[in-house]
């Protein structure tokens, strides 16, 4: 089966389980002066619910006729081997662990590691630019949204206040 | 109207007010290319120092360049790095990303400021010949009306599915109305499919899906596959910035039809920029000739003058029930009417009487402002192109960072950071599987719009007899069914006429 035919099954079994949430378990925490109403807050998700498995089930069944000039892939995944798969997981790993620290070590802190981090990971090495231009990016940024936007972002870590 | 005119002329073009337009093009342009922030957000930032001005023509003329500025703004990001900040400038990014891709940046930028420029001024022409008559028609426009306009916005799926791929196109706007589903509604005020979670209680953030669907699939093909970071033409340097005889030929006749229905769909409280630019996209694809409709998608310069053009006119015909009526059409006329009030100025229908230099130098500062982005943009447009040509391994980490900094500064919130990578990698699967993504962004953008004005409508009439008994609901639900079937309709009659022509018919 090829990958789109396991999404659209992928897609229907989410789709079954959100009508089965919208049918069965949504209408009774209704309070009765609602249930008089025409429209119910689990109306919308029935409709798109049984749309949307229908649709999967054109997909996965392959009832719509294949393109006929596919043309040629950005990536094949039937090839990930031969590409660079390893530094694609590492960088989102690091993009995980920047969601993970951006509270607790700052923002300055975080964000300096994650771009000289990532850069690293593809191949860099010349830390002497790296890391200044990472700090002032990380700098113009946190005086930008803290500074002008007023957005709050903690800038060091929380031991530090 | 003549004298009119002549006091707006007279007001906009004092120094200071010229100052205003300049200062808030530029402030709106920078602050609008990073991707998280808004024309919602940096008008907003910016009330207070319109306000502190004093004068509500100066302070308007300000927050009006700063709305154009920032729309100029996202559709750089847009094209350049595939990050719409603004659902504005999502369609842009459809045609102007490939054309980055293929070393046309410089030439994508160009047309992207010429596009805007000519929307806007037509839009602001529209506005002062149109604007009362045009109030008295978008109030009839009721949720129905709204509904069967929703419907047509996401009929513009269809022109966003390759041949063989409308089901796949169809399934993805679903899923998108699916995630709309997902948090409080506005009208039931009740919590659905949270799984109990409080981050998900007001629904999932539109920046963060965008972030998820464009830049980071993007940003990771970058990676796995180094040689996508090359451009086809030109390794990074900008040289073909002038359109050529035929290119302007081409996207003319586009430029001029979107202004209208663009600054149209504008005028509608509600509806906007977004609708009006993929509603612009569709409708120009489906126009355009077998051939040409191919190279939609892979850049097509009438792609992506379409959105330009139809997002900059309906955001000038956003000003028609803020200015006449004092009703603002979406969140960024609101803030707007704020910034009004807040200036002491009561927009409505005496505005045009009582204080007809407002309104006036307004229209005025509208042709200003459009001058000016062109004016200052065309000359940048070949250092801005220059982000290109970064080395890949100081691009794509701040593509990242700003991508994470984009969905952080919409929510303020880091469980944002952990949907964006979990909702990226989806999208990456499903770009392996040549699922088309727009679609997605288009239903979550129009979900919520789509069952509040669908439920008021059922609410009303009791049930789904609104269909039948408003003729304008019914004249627009046959026009969305319209748009889905021309390209099919299309195809098999060239098909036909093809056979015709083997048979010696």
């Amino acid at each position: 089966m090829t990958l789109d035919r396991w999404i659209a099954l992928v897609i229907l079994l989410i789709c079954l389980a959100y009508g089965y949430a919208a049918f069965f378990t949504m209408d009774h925490l209704l309070p009765p002066f609602m249930q008089r109403n025409p429209i119910w807050p689990s109306t919308f998700p029935k409709v798109l619910a049984v749309l949307a498995s229908l649709t999967a089930l054109v997909v996965l069944l392959g009832l719509e006729p294949a393109p006929k000039d596919k043309g040629t892939p950005d990536i094949d995944y039937r090839r990930l081997g031969d590409y660079k798969i390893g530094q694609a997981l590492i960088l989102l790993g690091l993009m995980v662990l920047y969601a993970l620290m951006l509270r607790p070590a700052g923002f300055i802190i975080a964000t300096i590691l994650f771009i000289t981090l990532s850069a690293v990971t593809l191949g860099e090495r010349k830390f002497h630019f790296l890391v200044p231009i990472a700090a002032l990016a990380t700098g113009i940024v946190w005086w930008l949204v803290q500074g002008v936007l007023g957005i709050f972002l903690r800038p060091l870590p929380f031991f530090l206040g | 109207m003549i004298e009119g005119l002549m006091l707006g002329l007279s007001t906009a073009f004092s120094i200071q007010n010229i100052l205003m337009v300049i200062g808030g093009c530029l402030i709106g342009t920078f602050i609008g290319m990073l991707p998280g922030l808004g024309p919602m957000s940096i008008i907003a930032i910016m009330i207070p120092v319109a306000i502190s001005i004093g004068d509500p023509s100066a302070a308007l003329i300000l927050l009006a360049g700063v709305y154009y500025g920032a729309i100029f703004g996202g559709s750089t990001s847009s094209i350049l790095l595939n990050a719409p900040g603004v659902a504005g400038t999502v369609a842009t990014s459809f045609d102007g990303y490939p054309m980055a891709r293929q070393g046309k940046a410089g030439k994508a930028l160009t047309i992207a400021a010429i596009a805007s420029f000519a929307g806007g001024s037509l839009g602001a022409i529209y506005l002062m010949i149109f604007a009362p008559a045009l109030s008295s028609v978008a109030l009839l426009f009721h949720s129905a009306e709204y509904f069967a306009l929703m419907v047509l916005g996401l009929s513009a799926i269809a022109a966003f599915a390759g041949s063989g791929q409308v089901g796949k196109a169809i399934l993805m706007t679903l899923v998108g109305l699916i995630l709309a589903t997902v948090g409080e509604g506005a009208l039931f005020n009740m919590p659905r499919f949270t799984m109990g979670l409080m981050d998900l209680q007001s629904g999932l953030s539109f920046i963060t899906l965008a972030m998820a669907m464009f830049a980071l699939p993007e940003a990771l093909f970058l990676v796995l596959n180094p040689a996508r970071s090359k451009t086809e033409g030109g390794g990074g340097k900008i040289d073909n910035l002038r359109i050529t005889r035929a290119e302007a030929k081409a996207i003319a006749p586009v430029v001029g039809r979107q202004s209208v229905q663009g600054f149209f769909i504008g005028v509608l409280p509600g509806a906007g920029a977004t609708i009006a630019s993929f509603l612009g996209y569709a409708v120009e694809r489906n126009l355009a000739p077998k051939k040409e409709q191919e190279e939609f998608g892979k850049g097509s310069v009438k792609g992506l003058a379409a959105p330009e053009t139809a997002n900059n006119a309906a955001c000038t015909g956003s000003f028609v029930p803020l200015l006449t009526l004092g009703i603002p059409g979406s969140g960024t006329t609101a803030i707007l009417l704020g910034a009004l009030i807040a200036l002491n100025v009561t927009p409505g229908p005496r505005l045009m009487i009582d204080e007809p230099q407002i309104f006036w130098s307004v229209i005025i500062s509208m042709y200003l402002g459009n001058l000016v982005l062109l004016v200052l943009n065309l000359p940048l447009i070949p250092y801005i192109a220059k982000i290109l040509a970064v080395p890949r391994n100081y691009l794509i980490p701040f593509i990242l960072f700003f991508t994470l900094m984009g969905a952080y500064i919409g929510q303020n919130n880091a469980t944002e950071l952990l949907l964006l990578v979990g909702l990226g990698v989806c999208a990456t699967i499903l770009r392996f599987a040549d699922y088309p993504l727009a679609p997605l962004l288009i239903g979550f953008i129009l979900g919520r719009m789509l069952e509040d004005n669908f439920a008021r409508s059922m609410q009303l009439y009791g049930g789904i007899d609104f269909i039948w008994e408003r003729p304008m609901t019914l004249g627009l639900l046959v026009l969305a069914v319209g748009l889905v079937l021309l390209p099919g309709f299309r195809a098999r009659r060239a098909k036909a006429r093809a056979a015709g022509v083997a048979d010696g018919d």
